[in-house]
């Protein structure tokens, strides 16, 4: 604690003698409104997100209703609109996003808790924790213009080469190999979440009660075998809690996304090198550009179909933290 | 090794001798994601310094937005811009966030509309950016008419919000309550208490909450592509269209134009080193007082 104790009676006293009395009471009193009205904002602003998408999307969601969510068309200029290939795009970015990150996050966690020595952890900690914090923009430019073309060259098209007459697997690799598509945004969106997830993984691993590891390693299990069947069933909640915090951050990321995923509206293949979109992309193209009406509505019901998305993705994420809490108190 | 020894761990040998190769590997293969997860940063950070030094020069903080394929030009409009609506933008949301983070540590604790506030205040925080540029959109775009620098910091406001408000919570929670009894056993009303014993206590805790914030919506790119747009001339006028870097850079790198590519990479490299510099402050700042 940096406050000194000595010092602080004297600066009460004189903060009490200031506001002292009755009029201590009514100061009291109209802070104890304030700061309940600074929490009554933020529900103001949920529920004025939610309100203003719902009014907003409204002639869309009249016009298509849930058919919406599994119409590929998006065609302003016969006015038909459907958000299919969108949210496709939007949850196969993700997905692949999680088939990265998941595993590598998990390593680096392990590496984190379990291997690395002491005067290591903290640098490497702060290094993932800094991967966190560079702003997407950032990441979408690299992208664009220094991995996709190394992407490319060096991973699509020999890909490409060894499974493209493969059944099944080679329909996942045909189109233009240019290092823009589905595929890419999935990778960066990879490299954008394994901090996030990776530092939840690390806090969790690091609460498991050194007794259980202990005891583990006592009857001679192997680090490996500590890890998976005593850490990571012990903080089981709180792994798959990161996971969503994780995939919650890759539905909504805009800017990564944009750059590289070729912004086409297009289902025609099941190819992960063919460019597609995304409901964020979709939104920071064509919003701002697009005509009030039913272009502009269809918009916004995009975006409450996203907002739904990830916030079933946090109540799920916080559900299972909290679960995680709960037992925790319980066994101590 | 002798052989009565040897025999009789005989039968545990191949699983023994598995079990040390999965481990190895298991331990390899974490050396490696270690390895994955470092590489990408430093590949990031030695591109846009490669690329961003290139394109950086005095006219970069000097000029304004150039148009294509022109000689000169700088960021300075974008950079004026971004400055002036982030401060603003952290002006706003600061005092809201902590003090709804001290209502939740102080009054409301575990009572039912303090737990709502969390939960709500961790979906904003986990909210899509670009949904709160929509609803800023709708709010304030929509009604004034127009795309103005001020719909651009309240957007950015919003974002504040949530990161404060968390980080005041949890720096107050770690306030023991005997030092909060302390100051009422000599008789000071709550704020006194608040202002003079929990908060001075978890200043600096506070203070990293901010700017983190700051840091967050510095390179916050998709709540300002409709509300502050971007503007190619130099204003301080907060009700039109303002330009600010990130938005300029999301036009900028977009673009086929040379001269346009590379200040995009100038303007990267600086909210990058910004964003770094702002991250590593609010670390040395928390750690110090810890």
């Amino acid at each position: 604690m940096n406050i000194d104790v000595n010092s602080m009676p004297a600066s009460v006293a004189a903060a009490t003698r200031e506001v002292g009395g009755a009029r201590g009471r009514m100061v009291d009193a109209a802070f104890g409104w304030l700061v309940r009205g600074a929490a009554a904002l933020t529900l103001l602003v949920l529920l004025g997100i939610i309100v203003s998408l719902v009014f907003g999307a409204w002639p869309s969601i009249k016009t298509f209703g849930l058919k919406f969510l599994i119409t590929a068309e998006w065609d302003p200029a016969r006015e038909i609109y459907g958000g299919l290939v969108m949210i496709y795009g939007t949850l196969v970015t993700s997905l692949i996003a999680l088939v990265i990150a998941v595993p590598v996050s998990f390593g680096i966690a392990l590496f984190l808790t379990e291997l690395a020595p002491r005067w290591l952890k903290r640098p490497l900690g702060t290094a993932i924790e800094l991967l966190a914090a560079i702003p997407s923009i950032v990441y979408g430019m690299w992208g664009l213009l220094v991995f996709s073309p190394i992407l490319a060259e060096y991973v699509q098209q020999p890909l490409q080469e060894w499974f493209g007459d493969v059944p099944l697997l080679g329909a996942l690799v045909q189109g233009p190999p240019v290092g823009i598509g589905l595929l890419s945004a999935g990778i960066i969106l990879a490299i954008m979440i394994i901090p996030f997830i990776a530092s939840v993984m690390r806090d969790v691993f690091e609460v498991t009660p050194a007794l259980l590891k202990e005891s583990a390693y006592g009857v001679g299990s192997t680090t490996w075998e500590v890890v998976w069947k005593v850490v990571l069933p012990y903080t089981k909640a709180g792994v798959i809690g990161g996971v969503m915090l994780g995939l919650g951050r890759a539905l909504g990321e805009t800017m990564a996304v944009t750059f590289v995923i070729g912004n086409m509206n297009q289902l025609s293949s099941a190819s992960l090198f063919e460019p597609g979109n995304s409901i964020t992309s979709a939104l920071a193209n064509e919003f701002a550009e697009a005509a009030p009406g039913l272009h502009a509505a269809s918009l916004l019901y995009l975006g409450l179909v996203l907002f739904f998305i990830t916030f079933v993705v946090l109540a799920l994420s916080k559900l299972l933290l909290m679960r995680l809490q709960k037992a925790e108190g319980k066994r101590t | 090794m002798n052989a009565p020894q040897a025999r009789s761990g005989d039968y545990r040998l191949p699983m023994h001798r598995r079990r040390k190769a999965v481990n190895v590997m298991a331990l390899a293969l974490s050396l490696a994601a270690m390895a994955f997860g470092v590489f990408w940063l430093l590949w990031i950070l030695l591109e846009t310094f490669r690329l961003g030094i290139g394109g950086l020069a005095l006219a970069t903080f000097t000029e304004s937005t150039p148009p294509p394929n022109a000689d000169t030009g700088g960021l300075a409009n974008a950079i004026v811009g971004s400055l002036i609506m982030v401060s603003l933008a952290t002006l706003i949301g600061t005092p809201i966030g902590i003090l709804a983070g001290i209502y939740l540590a102080e009054y409301g604790r575990g009572g039912w509309f303090a737990q709502v506030t969390r939960f709500i205040n961790d979906i904003l925080l986990a909210a899509p950016s670009i949904v709160i540029g929509l609803f800023i959109y709708a709010v304030v775009v929509a009604q004034t008419g127009g795309f103005s620098g001020w719909a651009g910091v309240l957007a950015l406001a919003v974002i504040v919000v949530p990161v404060v408000l968390r980080t005041t919570e949890n720096m107050l929670a770690l306030i023991p309550d005997s030092l909060r009894e302390a100051a009422y056993a000599l008789g000071a009303p709550k704020v006194v208490m608040i202002k003079s014993v929990t908060l001075k206590a978890a200043r600096a805790g506070v203070v990293t909450g901010v700017l983190l914030a700051l840091a967050r919506i510095a390179g916050e790119t998709a709540p300002l592509l409709f509300t502050a747009l971007s503007n190619q001339f130099f204003t301080a006028d907060l009700s039109k269209p303002m330009a600010n870097l990130p938005v300029t850079i999301f036009k900028f790198a977009m673009s086929p134009f040379e001269n346009w590519q590379k200040l995009a990479w100038a303007g990267v490299l600086l909210i990058t080193l910004g964003v770094l510099f702002l991250n590593i402050l609010a670390r040395v700042l928390f750690r110090k007082k810890d």
